[in-house]
């Protein structure tokens, strides 16, 4: 018996010897690092639902459902693109002068399957995190034409808007070779997607928007949020995921981590914080909307940061964030557009203040080395050069490609519906299904 | 007086809302009911046909002074019924409408009772 074991011992060793010889020419996995990131990619599909119940929660009882599908479609009409061409587009080789990668060999993830990448984690991880980016940002978009798209113009538009618009600002923003990943020293600055995720979602927010035209009877008729105990539960779920999203940007387990995770709780807290006490003055209550829309100002503020500012930064963004943010849905109010959920006033408001603001509270060990790399030194004002130059692009491209698809895809398969569809609410005329029928004593 | 008790498909409640409020009805209560007539409503759940025994349905109910009563329930007929291939024509499910008597109404706020209080 004793032999047995020892005999197996020797084997597992010689083994282990073998596998160390092999790995000393590749790169070997990192558990600690690998584990963190499946967490990371976990949370960040939660922040899916969370954005369900989010907006979901702020429409009319009649487009419950209908809201919530815009999200749950997000997620599986590009958890399918993603795989198939998405993560060649972005994170492929550049071609096209670089507007967009492209490897064929990434199609369906053929040539992945037995990569380890040089941040010791599977490709495939990596791969599966960057499509909850891709999933979610679409997702975003649908909270400025909630309660009036038709459900199969909105399944084409998104997967056009994945195809042509988000995989072309992920390779210019995070690909190796992407354009203004390579800006100035040390490129532009978006951590985890400010201008990938919330200023390209929320530029087509503001867009389609405007393409759309308001909903039957806004502003003059008030339209009642159905269920806000839903929205705050999406907002905590948002809160949460928002670690993954954050954290998991690092591409590691390490103190780049530790850091994005504090600045991203402070910066929620800081928002959420300054939204109550903006209310409190103006209005005299801290409504659960504030504070849920403070918590998503801050979150957004933060993301493009994340990695480069201290505490008091994150603190300093999301006050900002969310005083902007206020002041851009108060606007929105005497300028007469219908965003109805305020995908643009945070997401894309709160984006381009994160992505501009953070210029100025860059640690200093990073603009050191910024400036090491330039003759004559780096300063917040060039960085913030940089920053303007990425969301000027992003936001340049965003709303005209946008504009674009959206024409097409309202002359073809129709993406405003009808008044009797829309009175009706998209529960009925979209799906033929209701959502709070629970509720009924069947 | 009169108590107009109507029951109507859930996605006509705005239809018929809007068009009260163009013939100047304005006062109304609203609830949330469920039951059934002669219909036999389909909807899908994860995919399958179900015929259920309860449906949904929004009870409306308007008390009006006597002169208001035909316009009332006309503008109602006119927004809830579902307009099938003939102009005209409802569906099954429309709904019913149902004319009580209305002994007394009585204004809480100012204790005003009757016709004025409607």
């Amino acid at each position: 018996m004793v032999k047995k074991i020892s005999a197996l011992l020797l084997a597992m060793a010689a083994m282990m010897v073998h596998t160390t010889g092999w790995a000393a020419e590749t790169v070997a996995t990192d558990s600690g690092t690998t584990s963190w990131m499946l967490t990371s990619t976990a949370l960040v599909l939660l922040m899916v639902p969370g954005l369900a119940m989010f907006y979901g929660g702020l429409v009319r009882t009649k487009n419950v459902l209908g809201t919530m599908m815009h999200s749950f479609a997000s997620m599986v009409v590009i958890g399918v693109i993603w795989p198939t061409i998405g993560y060649a587009l972005s994170f492929g080789p550049g071609i096209l002068g670089g507007f967009v990668g492209w490897d064929p060999k990434l199609v369906l993830f053929q040539g992945i399957d037995e990569a380890i990448m040089p941040t010791h984690i599977p490709e495939y991880v990596f791969a599966m995190f960057q499509g909850k980016f891709a999933i979610i940002t679409p997702a975003l978009i649908a909270g400025a034409f909630a309660e009036r798209v038709n459900f199969r113009g909105f399944l084409v538009f998104i997967a056009l808007w994945s195809i042509l618009v988000y995989s072309p600002i992920c390779h210019w923003v995070w690909a190796a070779d992407g354009f203004l990943f390579n800006l100035g020293p040390k490129g532009a600055i978006d951590f985890a997607g400010g201008t990938v995720v919330h200023i390209s979602s929320g530029a087509t927010a503001l867009v389609s928007a405007l393409f759309l035209g308001a909903r039957r009877g806004y502003p003059r008729n008030v339209m009642h949020p159905s269920n806000l105990v839903m929205t705050l539960m999406g907002a905590g779920l948002l809160w949460v995921g928002w670690f993954g999203f954050n954290a998991g940007s690092a591409i590691a387990s390490n103190l780049d981590t530790a850091r994005a995770l504090t600045v991203t709780q402070m910066a929620a807290a800081a928002g959420a914080c300054t939204w109550m006490i903006i209310e409190f003055l103006h209005h005299g209550k801290g409504t659960s909307l504030g504070v849920a829309s403070g918590i998503l100002a801050g979150l957004v503020a933060i993301t493009p940061a994340a990695g480069v500012v201290p505490p008091y930064g994150a603190f300093a963004l999301g006050a900002i964030a969310a005083l902007v943010c206020y002041l851009a849905i108060l606007l929105k109010g005497k300028l007469g557009y219908d965003d109805s959920l305020d995908a643009f006033g945070v997401h894309g408001v709160g984006g381009i203040v994160g992505a501009l603001a953070l210029s100025f509270f860059i640690r200093p060990s990073w603009m050191a080395e910024a400036s090491a790399k330039v003759a004559g030194g780096w300063g917040a004002w060039q960085q913030l050069g940089i920053q303007a130059t990425a969301v000027g692009i992003t936001v340049a491209y965003a709303s005209a490609a946008s504009l674009l698809l959206l024409f097409i895809v309202e002359k073809t398969i129709g993406l405003r519906i009808g008044e009797n569809d829309e009175m009706s609410g998209l529960d009925h005329s979209m799906h033929g299904e209701q959502g709070y029928g629970l509720i009924n004593p069947n | 007086m009169k108590l107009i008790t109507a029951i109507i498909h859930p996605d006509r409640l705005d239809h018929v809302r809007e068009a009260l409020i163009q013939a100047h009805i304005t006062r109304i209560t609203v609830s949330r009911v469920a039951g059934h007539g002669r219909q036999e409503d389909i909807e899908y759940y994860r995919g399958q046909k179900i015929a259920p025994s309860l449906l949904p349905k929004v009870r409306l109910d308007i008390a009006v002074n006597d002169q208001f009563v035909d316009i009332t329930v006309d503008t109602i007929i006119n927004a809830a019924k579902h307009r099938a291939d003939k102009v005209g024509e409802g569906m099954i499910g429309d709904g019913k409408i149902f004319i009580t008597p209305l002994e007394e109404c009585i204004r809480i706020r100012t204790n005003e009772r009757g016709g004025t209080a409607v």
